[in-house]
This record gives structure tokens, C-alpha cells and sequence, in this order.
């Protein structure tokens, strides 16, 4: 415990910035060129991972706790929008019989 | 200190094989690898209430709940239809500026002071507990409404379907 506290002592801040924005990027790499709906929302939770490691890490710096509670609650909005997501996707794949991303095009109209 | 650039190289890597692999199944598998370096992060910043969350929602019900759904619809094989390079080329540009924006804003703070837990039991279960029931008591109420919407949600958008089919 004692050196698992040490062990992140010295990690400048910077570093925890920089590290999360290349995630965010890779999310939104994976949004822009993938057709797949399903790994599109795989890469949405990246996002989401990447502002909750930062808002940790913000946290711990500034010693507030109150910054660890707002991931506990991005966590339980992400499972929600999961399943709702998921929900959707099986039913456009009913009707459809595909998850390409050009499928929905139809809701135009 | 140097764990956690070992970890972050970790994360980064299967992150990238995430997106870039054509079977969606493995995809799923290295998002999982991934969200569990994003634990470990969790456990070296000591927020070891947060590291067993992640363990538990993310990789434990909403990786599984993505398998579910890869396995149920028989995509477990690589169907996807490529886009043309051009629109790639071109997610990737827009990716690279969006990350060469933030890296150039970071270039203007000095090096910043680093991290150090002032408070190193901040991140327990006791600790959160006591913020999450007294100063965040309405979220956390209000956050237990949303959770029963997106289930009721989930079930309505399933099954009026296959009453009709």
C-alpha cells in the first residue's frame, strides 16, 4: 500500500494530460473510419474511460473528493447508455440484417 | 514512477489494435485488456473504490453485454464493409489535429507540480461513501431513476419487436 502510493509520487500532471487526449483521439479515430455501429460505441466508452482516468487524476491532485463521485456517476450513466444502444442496435438489426453504420440513412425520411 | 509510462504504453497499444482490428470480436477482447490497464491507473492514483468499479461494470457487465450482442447477431466474423481510404485518411487528419490542439495548448503551462497525494485515503470506499451520502445524496437517488428508465427502455425496445415479427 505504502509503495503503491510512492510509486505514482513524481508523475507530473502534464503527463496524465497528454495520455488521456491521445486516448480521447484514438476514440474518436475509431468513431470517424469504422462503419461498424457496435465498435463505434466500443469506441464511445473509450472516450468515456479517458475523462474518467483525467477526472481522477485531477482529483487526487487537488485532494477533493468530490471529483472521484462524478466518475462513480459517469459510470452508471455509461452502463445505461449502453444497454439502451445495445437495445437499439439488436432492433435496427432486425430490420435491416446489418450494423453498417449507412444502414441508418434511411431515417432521412 | 516509471510503472505508470510502462502501463500508459499498455493502454495505448491495445487501444489502437481496438480500433484497428477487422474482427469485431477481437475488438471487443482488447477493449477488455485495455479497460483493465485503465484499473490499474485507478489502483496506482489509489482510488481503489473507483479501480473495483471499473473492474466490475465495465469489463465484468458491459464488456460482456457487447459480447452478448456480437455472438447473438453472428457478427463474430469480419462482414464489415470498408469505408474508402479517402474517408480513412481523412478521420485520421481530423483525429491528429484534435490531439495536436490539446498537446499545443499543454506546450503554453509549464511543467506542471506532480502529482502527489496530499491525502492518500481519498479514495477509499469510507472516504467516497461519506461525500456520496451526505453533500451528493440527490444525484445519487436521482442517478438510481435513470438506471430504472434505461432498463425499462431496454426491455420496451427488445421485445416489441419480436411481438410483431
Amino acid at each position: 500500500m505504502e509503495t503503491i502510493v510512492q510509486n505514482i509520487q513524481g508523475v507530473p500532471l502534464n503527463h496524465y494530460i497528454l495520455f488521456c487526449s491521445i486516448i480521447f483521439t484514438i476514440g474518436v479515430i475509431g468513431v470517424l473510419t469504422r462503419r461498424n455501429v457496435i465498435i463505434i460505441m466500443m469506441s464511445v466508452e473509450l472516450m468515456l474511460n479517458a475523462v474518467n482516468l483525467l477526472l481522477t487524476a485531477f482529483s487526487a491532485h487537488s485532494g477533493d473528493p468530490a471529483g472521484q463521485v462524478f466518475v462513480f456517476f459517469i459510470m452508471a450513466l455509461a452502463a445505461a447508455e449502453v444497454a439502451v444502444g445495445l437495445a437499439i442496435i439488436v432492433m435496427v438489426y432486425r430490420n435491416t440484417r446489418s450494423v453498417d453504420i449507412n444502414a441508418l440513412n434511411r431515417l432521412r425520411g | 514512477m516509471s510503472v505508470f509510462y510502462f502501463v500508459a504504453f499498455l493502454s495505448i497499444f491495445f487501444a489502437l489494435m481496438t480500433i484497428f482490428t477487422k474482427n469485431p470480436v477481437h475488438s471487443v477482447l482488447y477493449l477488455v485488456i485495455t479497460f483493465f490497464t485503465f484499473t490499474i491507473h485507478y489502483i496506482l492514483l489509489n482510488a481503489q473504490f473507483l479501480a473495483v468499479v471499473n473492474f466490475i461494470v465495465y469489463m465484468g457487465a458491459i464488456m460482456v453485454l457487447f459480447l452478448f450482442v456480437l455472438m447473438l447477431l453472428n457478427l463474430n466474423k469480419d462482414t464489415e464493409p470498408l469505408k474508402s481510404n479517402l474517408v480513412k485518411f481523412m478521420g485520421v487528419v481530423a483525429g491528429a489535429c484534435l490531439l495536436l490542439t490539446v498537446a499545443g495548448s499543454l506546450r503554453l503551462m509549464e511543467v506542471s507540480n506532480p502529482i502527489v497525494l496530499k491525502n492518500p485515503d481519498i479514495g477509499l470506499v469510507g472516504s467516497l461513501g461519506k461525500v456520496l451520502f451526505s453533500d451528493f445524496l440527490l444525484p445519487f437517488e436521482i442517478s438510481s431513476i435513470l438506471l430504472l428508465t434505461a432498463m425499462v427502455g431496454a426491455v420496451l425496445l427488445a421485445k416489441n419487436e419480436s411481438k410483431k415479427a
